[in-house]
């Protein structure tokens, strides 16, 4: 916001209060009220706004608290934002951020604990980025403000207290690039958002049993770093893809897919997700944690390749 | 309002009248040339004529400067064209040609050109009043006086943008126009069934937001009333709703044989034709037939050229696409 007068942010409550969860927390104090503003709680109207000045020639960015409610944004956001290029024979940019976050968390409920990523991830015209750590948050919001097209920028409910070191400098990550968080040669694990976190920890875990694995962060969903993976691949031979989000139609799903076209003569196992269950997140303590991934289940996962063998 | 209750002609001079009057016989022209195109074949899918509503562009229009915008819907070709719009580009879009707006891509419901500040068309009813009251808040960021005008019918009026769009339009003293284009029907539906409200201009009231209701297709009816609302946003005042009453002369697109529409009502429109009550005007104006005849000559020929550069222009390249949407897959 500071090297282009161009930029403003609306949410709700995200001026005043500062946000949710405290990300644009100063920010109406630096910038002032004009270009940090709260907006009503009206998502189709307000999204619909950011679609409108974007196409005016300003960078808008526009926060929708919980991605649960991007859902009544849906038409500005796949039927006018991601079409816009296209419907300009490819002449036209449309530079918006749409700033949510998704994941569940016990006690919150159905309508607060989704992750649907792969509802955007099916429609071209939309990219998306899916930080994991602090480092990659500052560095990929940069780029996403700098992107001409439309970008969802979703994080993770349960990473906001998380802690990493932040360079004061400007800096900014390129879109479709994977971090490689790890490096081995028994077994490829690709993860994004929280769940990337959780495979490393898997892996160290795993390290400790002998087992070495790839561990890809990978940071963007569009564009996707298609060719660190099926490196991976080719060198592994297995791979085990992880995601918080319900199994069914998943981006897993969707790379899982790819790699059987692009290195199956390389592959040891079936590609393995390791996926959120098909059903939305319950409230209770006791059942949520029973519907997302964990480190152990992604311990399982690899062992069980590990161990796999053709027939 | 009808034609002969001895109107008062507000500060319009001949000049003004004959920009509207172009305009008019424009849309009038191209859109006779847009049926025919279709029934020929070159033109498909869908086709939505603005035939008889031409006065509410052509008025609203003539009150904006170059550098306002207008953002339009499904039913647009008469938006654009007030707007100073290209017919040469539009034509061949429609054709589906490489040479079109969007290299015939978009088609019909979705000409856009920044150019002329066309937002654009939109295939979804109700869509182009969250975009205009963005465009207005893009404005507003880089503080300048220009407007934006939203061109939508009584259908879009129910629809939750519509409600959403004027509370935000209110609180944030947004400079965009609503201009309701009310011609009776949401597609094949009565007005009468899908609002209890006979002026839809009231709705906002509710949000903060004057409302004037204007006979459509009177253009010095629409005229005046456009200029006050531009000179509200002029002077940093805010929003505004123009409703205008029209009807269409056919069914909801080019296909629809326009069965529900009531034959009284037709006959009692089609004497009501704003082309005819513009032609009345420029009679009052004294301006000579010689030179109305000159006019629709001039735009006769600039329609059939638009027609002979979309029939010359090539079919888009099929190579050049499948390489250039590859950006997506990504």
């Amino acid at each position: 916001m500071s090297r282009d007068d161009t930029v403003f942010i609306m949410g709700q409550g995200i001026a005043e209060r500062g946000g949710s969860y405290k990300v644009t927390k100063g920010l109406k104090k630096k910038f002032g009220a004009g270009r940090v503003i709260d907006t009503p709680i009206a998502e189709a109207s307000t999204t619909g706004m950011a679609v409108g000045a974007a196409m005016q020639g300003k960078r808008p960015i526009i926060e929708l608290t919980y991605i649960d409610f991007t859902m009544l944004g849906m038409d500005m956001i796949v039927n006018q934002a991601a079409k816009y290029n296209f419907v300009t024979g490819g002449t036209q940019g449309l530079p918006m951020v749409i700033r949510t976050q998704g994941g569940a968390a016990s006690g919150y409920g159905i309508h607060h604990t989704q992750s649907l990523e792969a509802l955007f991830y099916h429609i071209p015209g939309l990219k998306i980025a899916m930080p994991a750590t602090p480092y990659d948050a500052k560095g990929l919001l940069a780029t996403a403000v700098r992107d001409d097209h439309p970008v969802l920028f979703i994080e993770h409910k349960l990473l906001y207290n998380t802690r990493g070191d932040v360079p004061n400098k400007e800096y900014a990550i390129p879109f479709g690039e994977a971090a490689l968080r790890r490096a081995g040669s028994d077994c490829t694990v690709v993860g994004y958002s929280l769940m990337a976190n959780k495979c490393a920890e898997a892996a160290d875990i795993l390290a400790d049993k002998g087992i070495e694995c790839d561990v890809i962060d990978l940071r963007t969903l569009v564009p996707m770093d298609r060719g660190m993976i099926l490196e991976s691949v080719k060198k592994t031979g297995r791979l085990v893809i992880v995601n918080e989000a319900v199994k069914r139609g998943s981006v897993a799903s969707d790379i899982s897919a790819w790699v059987s076209e692009n290195a199956f003569e390389y592959l040891k196992a079936p590609v393995m997700r390791i996926s959120g269950a098909v059903t939305p997140v319950p409230y209770s303590k006791n059942l949520a944690k029973e519907v997302v991934p964990d480190v152990q289940n992604i311990i399982s996962g690899v062992k069980s390749l590990v161990r796999h063998k053709n027939t | 309002m009808s034609v002969d209750n001895g109107r008062k002609i507000n500060n319009v001079d001949t000049e003004t009248l004959l920009s509207i009057y172009r305009k008019i016989y424009t849309i009038r022209h191209f859109g006779e040339a847009g049926i025919d195109m279709y029934r020929k074949g070159h033109i498909y899918g869908y086709f939505h004529s603005y035939i008889g509503e031409e006065a509410i562009a052509a008025g609203v229009c003539e009150a904006l400067r170059d550098d306002d915008y207008v953002v339009s819907n499904h039913r647009g070709h008469g938006h654009y064209i007030a707007k100073g719009i290209d017919l040469d580009k539009m034509m061949a879009e429609l054709m589906g040609k490489s040479d079109g707006f969007s290299g015939g891509r978009a088609g019909s419901m979705h000409i856009i050109d920044n150019s002329t500040g066309n937002i654009g068309g939109n295939g979804i009813v109700g869509a182009g009043i969250p975009i205009a009251i963005g465009v207005a808040m893009g404005i507003k960021q880089e503080k300048s006086d220009r407007a934006v005008v939203c061109f939508f019918g009584d259908g879009a009026a129910n629809n939750g943008t519509f409600a959403e769009s004027l509370n935000l339009a209110a609180i944030y003293s947004l400079p965009v126009i609503f201009v309701i284009e009310n011609n009776g029907f949401a597609a094949t539906t009565q007005v009468s069934e899908t609002s209890l409200c006979e002026n839809l201009c009231d709705r906002g009231k509710g949000y903060g937001v004057a409302g004037k209701n204007v006979f459509g297709n009177d253009p010095v009816e629409v005229l005046t009333a456009a200029r006050a609302a531009v000179k509200k946003i002029r002077n940093g005042k805010g929003p505004s709703i123009i409703e205008a009453k029209t009807y269409r002369h056919f069914g909801h697109h080019v296909n629809d044989p326009g069965d529900y529409m009531p034959k009284e009502e037709l006959e009692k429109w089609n004497d009501l034709d704003p082309l005819s009550i513009t032609l009345q005007y420029l009679k009052d104006y004294n301006v000579s037939k010689k030179t109305i005849a000159e006019i629709n000559a001039g735009i006769e020929k600039k329609v059939k050229q638009s027609i002979k550069f979309a029939e010359n222009s090539p079919e888009p390249d099929t190579k050049t696409f499948l390489k250039d949407i590859e950006a997506y897959d990504i």
